[in-house]
């Protein structure tokens, strides 16, 4: 996915996951979001991302409108995710995984 | 508490990291596959993509992202570079990276268009040119040695354009359970009975798995290619709910 | 900690002093976007002006036609690094536009179709400094480079340069567009590399 920063064809929100991985410490393309204005449930994968220059846009599937936009400085990350009513992440269950502490 | 790194990079590190580049092979004309050594790897799941970050001597950098190639082995992680016209990272991967040079890889990345050999159904895989980088890294995931059976529709222009073209070949051959389609969209091999054209629903229907066989979907390549497809697969009645894609720029990576 | 990748250099950045720092010259014209293209048909387009007063005043697309236009030739800088000299654009001066409009605003907002929206101060739109531009190189402005119309501020960065341009509301306070709510910077003034928030 050699992303151009040109092209006006939209990407998904399979690219927002580096981005993002700099500041949330779960997977969040799996999260799924409500859209502020039609409501429609959608994983942020499927999200439609404009960008990545000047920022992502990541806007809802069913009807356009922004969930989502994100823009990276030299020092800074900015994320505006006032388009999504309610984000539901998924946290696996990883009991199995911890080790146990006494 | 510690908490093991869970393959897959469910949890993930925020940092860039070293990645040396041990080889690299051509694939195509265009297309070449490089492998690279990341000390500390935790690991990844068919489908994932790293991102890859140059920096100029000046401080200038910049980062694109690609889909890894094949399955978990180690420290050492492949990605597979189309050459984009004017590409400021893709030429520099395709063209002018050497053994032993090192570049930053963040990852793994996205945990939504991923295959695991523990999911079930049948699978349909789609690919668009080089979309087909991260629905290879599915198959040698898959290595023959899972039940589940995979069909791949392959949609190039011509036969030069085939990545990976004697190892789908193999596979399909070895593997048990594959099938791979090319579809041509300017120019076939002679002896090919489908004729020269995008992808149709018809290919859908001959090449890929009936309706009721429920299958997941996995879809990548150019915006136009993905979204064609998926409304092709919608309208021969798949569920939507399972059809993930995977979008890659206008030209392509 | 950056390492340096041997042998990558990147776009060719101007040295010479020609272009803003930071830039490279292209000869392409490359198309960003924060969304669809939108399509108005020219029957339903209208440039409204507000004033901070709650004033309004809109012109039909004939009534922008039949206004007095010009053609400049000017260098544009996208901050995202690309530059692109000499580019020929045909349009309505904002001076124009703004000329019976009392106001004691000192800002604007750009709004476009599609929901865009770009903040600069309101004398940064006169002097002879902007454009409602409908013409590209000669031809009519292709949508996905913002026609029918888009204002043209080539003094700062492209993206105060609305594309699919509405309207112009004056403000009496500063207040971030779409790009400068997420750290792009209030004012842009490429030659001194004003590109985010505190530049």
């Amino acid at each position: 996915m050699d992303a151009p920063i040109e092209g006006f064809a939209f990407y998904d929100g399979n690219s927002l996951a580096g981005p993002l991985s700099e500041v949330f410490g779960v997977e969040l393309t799996t999260a799924a979001g409500r859209c502020r204005s039609c409501g429609t449930t959608s994983e942020l994968a499927t999200f439609r991302v404009y960008g990545p220059a000047p920022g992502f846009v990541g806007r809802c599937p069913h009807c356009e409108d922004v969930l989502l936009r994100l823009v990276r400085t030299p020092d800074a990350l900015w994320l505006d995710f006032s388009g999504v009513s309610a984000l539901r992440i998924l946290i696996p269950s990883d009991s199995a995984d911890e080790e146990q502490q006494p | 508490m510690a908490r093991a790194a869970i393959p897959g990079g469910l949890t993930v590190r925020r940092s860039w990291r070293q990645a040396q580049i041990l080889e690299r092979r051509p694939e195509t004309a265009s297309a070449s596959t490089l492998a690279f050594e990341v000390t500390g790897w935790p690991g990844h799941l068919a489908g994932q993509h790293v991102d890859v970050r140059l920096t100029a001597p000046d401080g200038y950098q910049a980062a694109r992202s690609y889909s890894l190639a094949a399955p978990t082995d180690g420290d050492r992680i492949a990605i597979t570079v189309q050459r984009v016209p004017d590409g400021e990272v893709s030429s520099y991967l395709a063209d002018e990276a050497r053994d032993g040079d090192t570049v930053e890889v963040r990852g793994p990345l996205g945990g939504w268009f991923v295959w695991k050999p523990e999911d079930s159904g049948p699978v349909l895989l789609v690919a668009g040119g080089s979309g087909v980088v991260p629905l290879m890294a599915m198959i040698r995931s898959r290595d023959g040695a899972s039940p589940t059976p995979f069909r791949l529709l392959y949609s190039v222009r011509t036969p030069q354009d085939r990545i990976y073209d004697h190892e789908l070949r193999r596979r399909a051959t070895e593997d048990g359970g594959l099938e791979v389609a090319f579809l041509y969209t300017r120019t076939a091999p002679d002896g090919e009975t489908r004729s020269v054209g995008r992808i149709t629903a018809e290919d859908l229907i001959a090449y890929g798995w009936p309706v009721d066989a429920e299958p997941t979907c996995y879809v990548c390549g150019p915006t136009a290619f993905v979204e064609k497809v998926s409304d092709l697969l919608v309208g021969l009645g798949h569920d939507q709910a399972m059809i993930r894609t995977e979008r890659f720029g206008p030209s392509g990576p | 900690m950056n390492i340096f990748t041997r042998g990558f250099r990147g776009r060719k950045r101007d040295s010479t002093g020609q272009l803003p720092p930071g830039q490279y010259l292209t000869n392409d014209f490359p198309v960003l976007s924060a969304g669809p293209t939108p399509r108005i048909p020219l029957d339903a387009w209208e440039f409204l002006i507000a004033t901070e007063q709650g004033e309004s005043h809109r012109w039909s697309w004939a009534e922008l036609m039949a206004l007095p236009a010009e053609s400049v030739t000017v260098d544009v800088h996208c901050v995202t690094r690309w530059s692109k000299l000499d580019t020929v654009w045909r349009g309505v001066s904002l001076d124009t536009l703004l000329a019976d409009i009392a106001t004691e605003a000192d800002f604007a907002m750009a709004h476009s179709y599609g929901g865009y929206s770009t903040n600069l101060p309101l004398e940064d739109l006169l002097g002879g400094k902007a454009w409602v531009a409908y013409e590209y190189d000669g031809e009519e402005l292709a949508p996905e480079h913002g026609g029918p119309a888009r204002l043209l501020v080539p003094h700062l960065y492209f993206w105060k340069s609305a594309k699919w341009v509405r309207g112009i509301e004056l403000m009496l306070q500063d207040s971030p567009g779409f790009w400068e709510q997420l750290g792009y910077h209030d004012y842009g003034d490429p030659w001194r590399e004003q590109r985010y928030q505190g530049d």
